[in-house]
């Protein structure tokens, strides 16, 4: 396959799993289809391109991890998980529900593939920092990727981490930042501004890359290159639109955690066909 | 040479433990050399991770690496390991049911020096309200060892509370110990004292006092949760008194526990433990264990009021 073929399919990709998320959310339910749309391309990447992992033995030791700190985009996640083939797609419409796997934030019990529990802002990162101390001990020559928020940004413990992964030298650990410069009450620029960022990974003695986070080569040029960086962990900042791929949605905080009438969703879905 | 101090027990035995199992690790937030975990560290030190002053990333880190099959132990103050990781504890490694051991080190009054913030009065009530937690308080140093032992062994999160100080061993090494049992440490008819941690040695002493005029039976309690709540009615059957004390606020910790397993029995209950006020600072343990009436004479004033009022 070519560079040109892969790309491609990973487009595709992207947008079947985009199609999940905006039928995971429905009609008159509050999603966080923003989130999860700005995100959608990394995620794919990293299922369907990077991350050694296996559908059929979700625990295999000599695996890839994947943290979606911001784990109120958990439905992306979701959506990526049963396209590998974690759990039947029937599945994905049962999100929420009472008894379902599919909880409301990942749930590491309920749900093959998740790695840990997040939800409460600004812990994925740390988690996964103990992943990757766990992974160096033991040899295990794999990698930990996590996907942070820029608003999550905010949070002190993600610089706890940040400070920490540095000091260990924790070169297995990939941060994602989704920058798509909103947070639930608007832009982080109005409301709390967590910028500028590539300085403040840089001061904290981290290898900063930055990429358009919806250019499918850029993110697997990024990814690539993170593997030869050694003594330093990694931070590819991503820059992205919140809701990216539905026009209603783009850069619009009202879709953090937003309702679709019935036409919002039917329009969603028709600008996300092949 | 028997061990008095339940920090110098817990740092030895960790070791021992790292000994035995290659997965136990150790994290630190600068307490070290307070904590004993430092001891860990001199034997096993690409196992143990100094976290610095950063109690939330440690917590969240120790999740991270159980979930690489590492039997993480971390240690703070009381204060800060329960109360300042508090989510991170919930969060991640409560609703996970991750293998994380949690020790809150210099906790109650036992930091007589430094003062309210470094003492906890309400650690054993936040971590007891966690679903999946275990919480344990052991008597002295030598049911400390054969906790940190049983800890690593158990499935799950564990919290444990540990004295700052000294004191004579009431329990014995070849007792046994099991997460979940509590311990008969002395007989008795006309009133029952469920304690824990040093209160249950103080009870054992307000027992010997009041020999001959009060037949007092005290129990130590040194797993505050799980609580066996059939042990502790069975434990109470036939007597209407009960006392219970704890180096802990009155609130939410083991009086209220014990009180909840007790509730559908006829009982008058007096609760022994800092009265929902906070510690300050003194030159002396005992001196301010006085102050807050946190000794012999405070149980056995509560003996005699819980008789009185039966």
């Amino acid at each position: 396959m070519s560079r040109q073929e892969l790309i491609e399919k990973l487009e595709k990709r992207a947008k079947v799993i985009r199609r999940h998320v905006i039928e995971m959310v429905g009609v008159g339910s509050a999603g966080h289809i923003g989130g999860s749309n700005s995100s959608a391309d990394i995620i794919t990447a990293l299922y369907f391109y990077k991350m050694k992992h296996d559908p059929k033995n979700p625990k295999m030791e000599d695996r890839d991890r994947f943290l979606l700190s911001k784990g109120h985009a958990g439905i992306l996640q979701y959506a990526a998980l049963a396209e590998s083939g974690y759990f039947p797609k029937e599945e994905l419409k049962n999100v929420k529900k009472l008894g379902s796997m599919l909880q409301g934030h990942p749930d590491y019990l309920k749900t093959p593939g998740i790695e840990a529990g997040t939800g409460s802002l600004g812990q994925g990162l740390s988690i996964g920092l103990g992943m990757a101390l766990g992974m160096r001990l033991d040899n295990i020559q794999r990698k930990v990727y996590v996907i942070v928020g820029d608003g999550e940004m905010a949070e002190g413990q993600i610089w706890e981490a940040a400070m920490a992964a540095a000091n260990f030298k924790v070169d297995n650990l990939v941060a994602i930042l989704d920058r798509n410069r909103l947070q639930a009450t608007g832009p982080i620029k109005e409301r709390f501004d967590t910028n500028p960022v590539i300085p403040k990974w840089e001061a904290f003695g981290w290898h900063v890359i930055e990429i358009d986070g919806h250019n499918m080569e850029e993110i697997i040029v990024a990814l690539d290159e993170a593997d030869h960086i050694k003594g330093k962990p990694i931070m590819i900042v991503a820059n992205t639109v919140k809701g990216k791929g539905i026009s209603f949605a783009e850069n619009n905080a009202a879709y953090h955690n937003g309702i679709l009438t019935q036409e919002a969703y039917e329009q969603a879905l028709k600008e996300l066909e092949d | 040479m028997e061990i008095k101090d339940q920090r110098q027990a817990y740092g030895k035995a960790l070791v021992e433990l790292g000994r035995e199992n290659r997965n136990v690790v150790a994290l630190e937030a600068d307490l070290g050399k307070s904590t004993m975990s430092c001891f860990f560290q001199e034997e096993f030190p690409e196992r143990y991770f100094e976290m610095g002053i950063a109690e939330q990333n440690m917590l969240s880190t120790a999740a991270g690496l159980s979930l690489m099959g590492k039997i993480p132990f971390v240690h703070s103050f009381a204060v800060f390991a329960s109360g300042r990781a508090f989510d991170q504890i919930r969060q991640t490694i409560a609703i996970g049911k991750l293998n994380v051991k949690i020790c809150g080190s210099s906790a109650g009054m036992s930091d007589f020096g430094d003062g309210a913030t470094h003492q906890s009065v309400e650690d054993m009530a936040i971590m007891r309200a966690i679903p999946n937690m275990t919480v344990l308080c052991p008597i002295d140093a030598v049911e400390t060892a054969k906790m940190v032992k049983a800890m690593a062994e158990h499935e799950g999160p564990v919290y444990i509370r540990l004295n700052r100080n000294a004191y004579d061993n009431v329990t014995k090494e070849e007792d046994p110990f099991e997460i979940g049992v509590p311990g008969l440490l002395k007989d008795g008819k006309d009133v029952v004292v469920f304690a824990t941690g040093i209160m249950a040695v103080k009870a054992l002493e307000a027992a010997k006092e009041l020999e001959g005029k009060v037949s007092v039976k005290v129990v130590n309690v040194s797993t505050i949760k799980p609580l066996n709540e059939a042990m502790i009615v069975d434990l109470a059957k036939g007597i209407k008194a009960v006392v219970t004390a704890e180096e802990h606020s009155i609130i939410g910790g083991l009086g209220s526990a014990i009180a909840q397993a007790l509730a559908k029995e006829e009982k008058i209950i007096e609760f022994v433990g800092m009265k929902d006020e906070f510690g300050c600072s003194a030159k002396n343990y005992a001196e301010l264990l006085e102050h807050f009436g946190l000794t012999k004479e405070g149980i056995i004033q509560a003996i005699h009021n819980v008789i009185r009022n039966q």
